[in-house]
């Protein structure tokens, strides 16, 4: 709504001093909002799963201190949510990043897999022939090729089809564990692996190790490092820049002469080699070699804690430790209350129904803008 | 109290509506939307059988009062009365039932369907299972008692603007609407059309057959149609009156209120005899697939501005695409200066090409990006704004403050959403970061679509001034004064074609709305 007006605007006519609301000061309510939202989300739903628990006859009080010793409360659970909260990081940044340039791409898990898979499969030749500091980089190399490509693919597709890149990776998901399946129940089967059939090992003797001082693997760190550089990529660099544009609205950066296929490519790439790098740790750090185990569902846990985290990658390592904590407390709850393991699952599933309902909840409290709240009709 | 009333009165109630129209009455509305004031204590009153023009600015309230008749907002006071009786309207339902109907800008017909399928459909009481021989026979009976008609088995989509708008009406006829809201009617009509559509509606109001309230601004149809006026400004009402009594200073003065209006920019005499933008033989495709620009020729000099006129939806906004890169071309060439223009960014900086598109909001920013980041679009990626891949923060800041108090872009903040900015406001962040740099060729789309007085002044001067400076100016606009006022030459669009440039000196009015029709 135009107030008053003044009508003689040239850039010539006289300059009148314009007084700004603090800049920092509108920058920090908007991300006290950011943070608001989510937390008033997961407030909500841990609510609504205290009626559940209730409802089923189980003390939600307990529910919650268990929670809290089986993630956090002592210093062995507290690194078992470290260990699980590491691949959650990357396959959240695996959803975060295309999401900042308008994609919903929810690959992660598939190209964990197969990244996984590829890590392990180029290894076999080089096992007892090369050493462990030839050996990793290459294993790190391949996954972090093949999980780019992969979802590389899904923004492929997305380009130069229109093919929807929720779906196609989706269903790319698929054909990767498949992928996996195939060769691990076929070719390239360690006989030895009569239950559960896996490649062959990679040996203790090249695995890669915790971080010292811990039981947690260097994922962790190389999550924390990524979502570092790719916060600094997306907020601080012309590339995040332009995929800001894109994201935020094609037609705009197609009127600015951006080339939007190469963005939304490389931003999938990103997202993929993130995956992959997940891929990489799970076979090098935690399973030695690539079994359906890889296929844990982590792809999938990472887009709940990516929106969580609104795509901030900043934001998405404290969110992944949370998540990581409530897997890791799931067993505990399930020995102690006589709940089934799954209950956990559906605590995420209503954090994640609920926050999708909250996004309806930005820009309505107008604490938050420090603007009038101007509607026009 | 009219005759009607006292008759309506009289008459068992479903009946009594047929042929007859009703008078309505606003009366002191007053909407908030949070701390905003929509409209401010407004009274409208409409007679039967009265032609009432509702003028005002953008933002002024129209839109308000006639969606808080329709139902789909509530007043939070006033009240409303039919033929002088309160009635409660609690949603668009209820101001159908009391025979209220509305004409959008835009056509709410199902294209796939035809004339009479679009009529049956729309009916409150349409049976699960139409017997649609009979159908036909009682339209046909309805269609006999109108003085105009459409043709009733065509697809919409093949029918004419004038004739889908013709349909609007008898839509809301054969729903016995005879209070009719119109916004805006005639943007999507050629002035032939506008013109027998509004004179039509004009005498079944005569004979007090319905009662029109009409959105306009365009003065020509307010003087040459209406009865009466009700002008609102700022939420607020400023005055009204018999038309036969006020003139149309008058009226405007009204509209615009105290804001001084820069006067229209000097066209200077500059040599424009240089080709610099060059459209041969361009061909595109429409959303379907369907050919929407259609072997395009046109030429603009520098030192001039070149309008395109025409109905909407016959490749103008096509083409401002394909110029943008917002739509692929399937064929021709663009030139700039005798060379091949591609729209990517190293042309743009290149060829010094600008563009201020329509709906900016839409087309020319991204609405949750702060108003700095916005302005910076076109230079983020060059110093100073980065240093090789690294963006420095710092200078793009400064240079939006510089651009926000040159161009007075009224922001609380560089750090706000350009979402918060008013459509005046956004539009001079826009017309900012295009224009504040040198200028060759610069696309303009419906630049004033939608926004106040003082702002459509400012921002056509804005134009003219590029034009002195020598920049090539191609106009792309549905709004004809707009295109006579600015343009050098004018050229007409018909079906993806120009079919006809002339100078803006060697044409009128009427010869233009020819070629629009497409003669």
């Amino acid at each position: 709504m135009q107030k008053s007006t003044t009508a003689d605007t040239s850039p010539s006519a006289p300059i009148e001093t314009v007084e700004f609301a603090s800049d920092l000061g509108i920058r920090l309510r908007r991300s006290a909002e950011y943070v608001a939202v989510p937390l008033f989300a997961l407030v909500t739903s841990g609510a609504l799963f205290a009626v559940f628990l209730a409802l089923i006859g189980k003390p939600p009080a307990d529910f919650y201190s268990l929670l809290w010793r089986g993630g956090f409360g002592t210093a062995f659970s507290l690194q078992n949510t470290l260990q699980r909260a590491a691949p959650l990081i990357l396959t959240a940044l695996a959803m975060a990043i295309p999401a900042r340039i308008g994609l919903i791409m929810i690959g992660g898990e598939g190209a964990l897999v197969l990244s996984g898979f590829s890590a392990a499969a180029v290894a076999l030749p080089l096992i007892g022939v090369a050493p462990k500091f030839v050996l990793l980089p290459v294993m790190a190399a391949a996954a972090i090729v093949v999980g780019a490509l992969w979802v590389g693919l899904a923004g492929y597709l997305r380009h130069a089809r229109g093919v929807n890149e929720t779906i196609s990776s989706l269903l790319l998901t698929y054909i990767a564990i498949a992928i996996m399946n195939f060769f691990v129940e076929g070719a390239l089967r360690d006989p030895g692996s009569a239950n559960k059939p896996s490649t062959f090992p990679i040996g203790d003797a090249n695995m890669i190790g915790t971080i010292p001082g811990t039981d947690v693997h260097w994922g962790l760190a190389a999550g924390i490092v990524l979502c570092i550089a790719l916060h600094f990529l997306m907020s601080r660099t012309t590339f995040g820049f332009a995929a800001r544009i894109t994201g935020g609205n094609p037609r705009a950066a197609l009127a600015q002469g951006l080339p939007v296929g190469k963005l939304i490519v490389a931003c999938s790439m990103i997202a993929g080699a993130c995956a992959g790098v997940a891929g990489f740790f799970e076979i090098a750090a935690i399973h030695g070699r690539a079994n359906a185990s890889l296929a844990a569902g982590y792809g999938f846990t990472g887009i709940l804690v990516a929106f969580l985290a609104r795509h901030n990658p900043i934001a998405i390592i404290p969110v992944a430790i949370m998540f990581g904590g409530i897997a890791a407390a799931g067993g505990l709850i399930q020995r102690r209350m006589g709940l089934p393991d799954a209950s956990v699952l559906v605590l995420q599933g209503l954090i994640f129904v609920v926050l999708l309902i909250s996004e309806t909840l930005y820009g309505r409290f107008a604490i938050f803008s420090g603007e009038r709240s101007t509607s026009r009709t | 109290m009219t005759a009607a009333i006292s008759t309506y009165a009289s008459m068992p109630k479903p009946a009594a509506r047929l042929a007859t129209a009703p008078s309505l009455e606003a009366i002191n509305m007053t909407k908030r939307f949070g701390s905003f004031t929509a409209l401010d204590n407004v009274t409208m009153e409409v007679p039967a059988g009265q032609f009432h023009a509702l003028l005002g600015e953008n933002g002024a309230g129209k839109s308000t009062l006639v969606k808080c008749i329709m139902g789909f907002y509530h007043a939070d006071e006033g009240d409303i009365r039919l033929n002088g009786r309160e009635i409660k309207v609690g949603n668009p339902k209820d101001a159908r039932a009391n025979g209220i109907g509305m004409v959008y800008q835009h056509f709410t017909l199902v294209p796939s369907l035809t004339a009479a399928e679009n009529l049956v459909i729309n009916r409150a009481d349409a049976p699960a299972v139409i017997n649609w021989a009979a159908e036909k026979r009682r339209l046909e009976a309805f269609l006999e008692t109108m003085p105009f008609r459409v043709p009733l088995d065509t697809p919409v989509s093949a029918l004419a603007a004038g004739e889908k708008q013709k349909l609007e009406i008898l839509k809301l006829l054969y729903l016995d609407q005879r209070f009719m809201i119109l916004d805006e009617p005639t943007s999507v009509l050629t002035p032939g059309e506008a013109d027998e559509i509004l004179g039509l509606l004009k005498q079944m109001a005569l004979k007090k057959e319905i009662t029109v309230v009409i959105i306009t601004h365009k003065f020509r149809e307010v003087t040459q149609f209406a009865d009466a006026v009700t002008v609102l400004r700022r939420g607020k009402h400023v005055g009204g009156g018999l038309v036969s009594e006020l003139t149309t200073d008058q009226m405007a003065r009204m509209m615009i209120g105290d804001t001084p209006i820069r006067a229209t920019a000097e066209r200077k005499a500059v040599p424009h005899d240089k080709p610099v933008l060059d459209l041969a033989g361009l061909y595109a495709e429409d959303q379907e697939g369907l050919p929407a620009i259609d072997g395009l020729n046109l030429t603009v000099h520098g030192g001039e501005i070149v309008g395109i006129a025409g109905v909407s939806g016959n490749g103008q906004s096509e083409l401002v695409e394909v110029l943008s890169g917002q739509r692929p071309l399937q064929d021709g060439q663009i030139t700039i200066h005798g060379q091949q223009f591609v729209p990517t960014r190293d042309h743009y900086d290149k060829f010094k090409v600008f563009g201020l598109p329509e709906e900016p909001l839409r087309n020319a920013t991204v609405p949750r990006m702060t108003v700095a980041e916005n302005m910076a679009f076109r230079a983020y990626d060059k110093p100073p704004m980065s240093v090789g891949w690294w963006l420095t923060p710092g200078p793009m800041r400064a240079r939006a403050r510089e651009l926000i108090k040159a161009y007075r872009v009224k922001t609380t903040s560089p750090e706000s959403p350009i979402e918060n900015l008013s459509g005046g406001n956004v539009q001079r962040a826009v017309l900012a970061r295009e224009l504040s740099g040198s200028v060759d060729v610069l696309i303009v789309a419906n630049p004033c679509f939608g926004l106040d007085f003082a702002s459509v002044a400012d921002i056509r001067a804005q134009i003219m001034e590029q034009r002195n400076r020598g920049a090539a100016v191609l106009l792309v606009s549905e709004d004809l004064d707009e295109v006579l006022e600015l343009a050098d030459r004018v050229a007409v669009m018909s079906e993806g074609k120009i079919n006809y440039v002339s100078p803006v000196s060697a044409t009128d009015r009427h010869t233009i709305g020819q070629y629009m029709a497409g003669h």
